[in-house]
């Protein structure tokens, strides 16, 4: 089945102009991972940062570094020639182990390696009501990253809505109002749109949650007296 | 083929010779075939000149996040010296030379300016899912692409290319645009979406 709900040409463009920080990144990066359409939206908005990176500088500020160019060149040439030893890409990360059986892995890079492994490694904590999650470190302080994992016909939990909302379905499927959300599928959502996903009967749904971090709820006070669902 | 004003910036930069070298078609394909030597020998003269057409521009991308000469002037020189070092995996037939060197750029300064890390995708991933089209994964367009990509870029209504460059340039959320231009941010978001509408129906729809 194909993907159906893709990143928004808003999100898409903080990514390709390099704004997203390392949480939102891991959501976005995995859901272009398992989905060519957007890769081919972020290849258009790469090449508008070339050509405008290729646009021929403010004149007046041209003029006046011209002078330095010359000296600009000789110091590169001299990193140059003390670089020389130096072997391309020696250096790779380590990626995450795949799943054994080809075609069956879960967790796309750069998912995996944050996890540590696909879903079969993974020690899920239990959040009440059947749910599971894994939270997943990073060094951004401003989301808050995990997987859930949702019994199959219950409602995702923690679904106040106080901020920026990132979803990614990786097994599974959840409806939300009309809407199916399956594999690949990515979902937006901020506190203005009302909504309560549902793991679809029959399977449970694991998904990716990017949410702003809890500092940052704090701020939203008026919405903490608002009823928080499915905790 | 060119908008009237963009006619004048170029023959204003022919006087400043190794200006015109990306900013006319013939010149830039010429760009990429000078990284592929710089690739296949280490061509020192071939780095020179893509050094001299490109180092003024990236200094000048840096500046307008780094606001610090000398900041900026490293940080072009470690993206200058990341196209020597990569050079072997730039593909000169599909290349294009000025969105390479920008992801090139862009990736410096979230890792050395922000200092953010930068989970990205990995094609050879055995969960990535490929594209149906082979050669759409090769990311890097035709240059064919990239000179309908500059005329569409030119021929973009004044307003829209402004939040371009300040979406690419200052690294401005929409917010940020929005408060800076005086605009309602549902019109921000919008002219995003025409622009990049307009500059896909360029390249022929791919998405
Ligand atoms: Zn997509």
């Amino acid at each position: 089945m194909s993907i159906q709900h893709h990143i928004s040409e808003e999100l898409l463009l903080d990514y390709a102009t390099g704004q997203l920080s390392e949480g939102w990144r891991i959501a976005v990066a995995t859901h272009l991972a398992l989905c060519p359409s957007c890769r081919r939206r972020l290849a258009v908005m790469e090449m508008t940062g070339g050509a405008l990176i290729a646009e021929p500088v403010d004149e007046e500020a041209t003029q006046e570094a011209a002078s330095d160019e010359s000296a600009s060149w000789e110091s590169l040439r001299k990193r140059l020639a003390a670089d020389r030893a130096h072997t391309p890409d020696a250096e790779r990360p380590v990626k995450a182990k795949a799943s054994s059986q080809a075609g069956q892995t879960v967790l796309p890079e750069p998912l995996r390696s944050y996890v540590g492994g696909d879903v079969d490694t993974v020690k899920w904590r239990p959040l009440g009501r059947g749910a599971y999650h894994l939270p997943i470190e990073t060094d951004d302080g401003t989301a808050r990253v995990r997987l859930l994992r949702i019994p199959a016909g219950k409602p995702v939990p923690e679904h106040g809505h106080r901020g920026r909302e990132l979803t990614l379905v990786l097994s599974g499927s959840f409806h939300d109002g009309d809407d199916l959300f399956a594999r690949g599928d990515f979902e937006e959502a901020d506190e203005t749109l009302q909504h309560q996903p549902i793991a679809t009967e029959g399977e449970d749904c694991i998904c990716l949650a990017v949410t702003d971090a809890p500092l940052k709820f704090r701020s939203w006070l008026v919405r903490a007296v608002q009823p928080i669902i499915g905790i | 083929m060119f908008s009237g004003s963009a006619t004048r910036k170029r023959r204003r930069a022919v006087n400043r010779g190794e200006m015109t070298k990306t900013t006319d078609t013939e010149p830039r394909a010429e760009m990429a075939d000078l990284i592929a030597r710089i690739g296949s020998d280490g061509d020192m003269e071939a780095f020179e000149q893509v050094f001299r057409a490109f180092g003024p521009r990236v200094r000048a991308y840096m500046m307008r996040l780094v606001r610090d000469p000398q900041a900026a002037e490293e940080l072009m020189q470690e993206t200058m010296m990341t196209v020597w070092r990569k050079a072997a995996q730039f593909d000169a037939d599909k290349g294009n030379a000025a969105t390479w060197i920008f992801t090139i750029a862009r990736n410096l300064r979230i890792d050395s300016y922000r200092r953010s890390k930068r989970p990205d995708f990995d094609p050879n991933d055995p969960a990535f899912v490929p594209d149906a089209d082979p050669t759409a994964d090769q990311t890097m367009e035709a240059r064919d692409d990239e000179r309908r990509l500059h005329a569409a870029l030119e021929e973009l209504p004044p307003e829209q290319r402004r939040l371009l460059d300040l979406a690419f340039f200052d690294e401005a959320s929409h917010s940020e645009i929005a408060k800076r231009l005086d605009l309602p941010l549902g019109t921000v978001k919008s002219r995003i979406r025409l622009a990049f509408n307009r500059l896909r129906a360029t390249l022929g729809d791919r998405s």
